[in-house]
């Protein structure tokens, strides 16, 4: 089967071949679009994250404080919905019910809310992780913050997050790849973002294997970059003499 | 905005959902299944030592966790029939699909299961004169699966919320019921919560089932 890559240099309306494949001002070929829609992916991918990021550390810290046992039961309960809920469901309530059952989201626009979608579905798996990471260091970290004198947002902050967050740092890097994975389900909601280009292009071209090539490749860009961002991180942040492996402390 | 919730009875069940979630079970099922056979094969591969066995397995199993599993869909759903050069159904090409990308994930628990068994345990197999295969069977593992076996589960459950992806094809899932439903009762907005509560409902039983599995093996061991 012979592929045609100069698909890629034709005109989206006309279909005709632009010379060097990027078209300008009136001209759109298919390879603007699927930038276009890489730019989505990674900007509904990266908004996601952010939320996850925040959300997921509110929720797993508020799981592992001492002597508020309604604060843990609302977070174990938040983690429990968007965990045991498939995110193509997920993406459907976000879309479709809570702008029915809340009038004011009816103007928000499609890419907010599955970048809401996303990002709480990701949360529930952050938190999971933030829970662990807290968890793994020794008793002795928080007692001792305790003892000098630190409220508990302070001794959060000082003491336990920062050695927390080195642990987590692998699992954090396969959630952030995920959510790059996990943002094609976006397609559903005719976000126009890789997948829903695949699917789109793949038909109106009758060339779906270079269209689902190409928007693969890039998948798999995308999280070879996030892999390497965060070895820089986690590289950077390496405390000398700590082994962030969970069994470092605990003696 | 009110609910109507007199639509929910049995006739919607029987017309619409039950032939979904048949399809979102036995897909699952299977799957499962299928995945641990040659996701086994795999682990097996890839820790046999011998690089002609271990490359391929290697490329394979990263190659499939790199990518969406909405883009796997979508090119099983198209490589498929080019292959065997006839049109094959939304439903047998995601049974296919989720096997050949399952094996990939149930690979990864699998390995780490073997790898978890002390070595100890793989020469003692060879003191007492085993086969490979023998050794495999009978110690590595059935320890191996047993230490796997919550994990193994918590993915089966992830597949579960997994096969709801069938909608980029246009499969007759447990999704596509209540989606098909919801249209043409008129009611989406009901169809998509009762989509939502009942995917909650089995899944968070299940891994209730799975946590409490997990304590017992636990102890055991």
């Amino acid at each position: 089967m012979a592929m045609d890559w100069e698909v890629f240099c034709k005109d989206t309306v006309t279909g005709d071949v632009i010379s060097g494949c990027f078209g300008h001002g009136r001209d759109y070929t298919y390879l603007n679009w699927i930038i276009s829609a890489w730019g989505w992916t990674v900007a509904v991918s990266l908004t996601a994250l952010a939320i996850a990021l925040i959300v997921g550390s509110i929720i797993g810290v508020i799981r592992t404080l001492p002597d508020s046992p309604k604060l843990v039961r609302f977070g174990n309960a938040w983690v429990e919905l968007f965990r045991n809920i498939p995110l193509l469901v997920q993406i459907f309530l976000w879309y479709f019910v809570v702008p029915a059952l809340v009038p004011p989201a009816k103007n928000l626009p499609p890419f907010i809310l599955v970048v809401f979608a996303l990002g709480f579905f990701t949360s529930a798996r952050i938190a999971e992780q933030v829970r662990a990471g807290i968890q793994a260091l020794p008793k002795g970290q928080r007692y001792a913050g305790m003892a000098l004198g630190f409220t508990t947002p302070q001794y959060y902050r000082y003491v336990i997050l920062p050695m927390a967050y080195r642990i987590i740092i692998p699992p954090l890097t396969s959630e952030s790849m995920n959510i790059f994975k996990n943002s094609s389900v976006a397609f559903a909601v005719s976000i126009p973002e890789l997948t829903q280009y695949a699917m789109q292009v793949g038909e109106e071209t009758a060339r779906p294997i270079e269209a689902y090539l190409a928007v693969t490749v890039l998948y798999v860009i995308s999280a070879l970059v996030i892999n390497r961002i965060m070895a820089v991180v986690e590289k950077r942040s390496r405390v000398p003499g700590f082994v962030a492996s969970g069994t470092g402390g605990g003696h | 905005m009110n609910l109507d919730l007199s639509i929910f009875n049995w006739a919607l069940v029987q017309n619409f959902l039950l032939k979904g979630l048949w399809f979102s079970v036995t897909l699952t099922v299977v799957a499962t299944l299928g995945g641990i056979f040659f996701g086994t094969l795999l682990a097996l591969m890839r820790l046999s030592g011998k690089k002609w066995l271990d490359a391929p397995a290697a490329i394979y199993v990263n190659g499939m966790r790199s990518i969406p599993l909405v883009m796997v869909i979508l090119w099983f759903f198209l490589l498929v029939p080019l292959l065997i050069g006839r049109p094959i159904g939304a439903e047998y090409s995601a049974f296919i699909t989720f096997i050949a990308f399952e094996a990939a994930y149930f690979s990864e628990i699998m390995r780490a299961g073997i790898q978890s068994i002390p070595r100890g345990q793989v020469f003692a197999g060879q003191a007492l004169g085993m086969s490979y295969k023998q050794n495999m069977t009978l110690v590595i593992l059935p320890q191996a699966f047993r230490n796997m076996l919550p994990v193994l589960l918590t993915q089966t459950i992830i597949l579960f919320q997994d096969t709801s992806l069938v909608y980029a094809i246009g499969a007759y899932d447990l999704l596509k019921g209540f989606d098909t439903a919801g249209k043409n009762l008129g009611r989406p907005i009901e169809m998509y919560l009762a989509a939502a509560v009942l995917y909650f409902i089995i899944c968070y039983s299940l891994s209730y089932l799975v946590k409490r599995l997990h304590r017992k093996i636990a102890i055991i061991r």
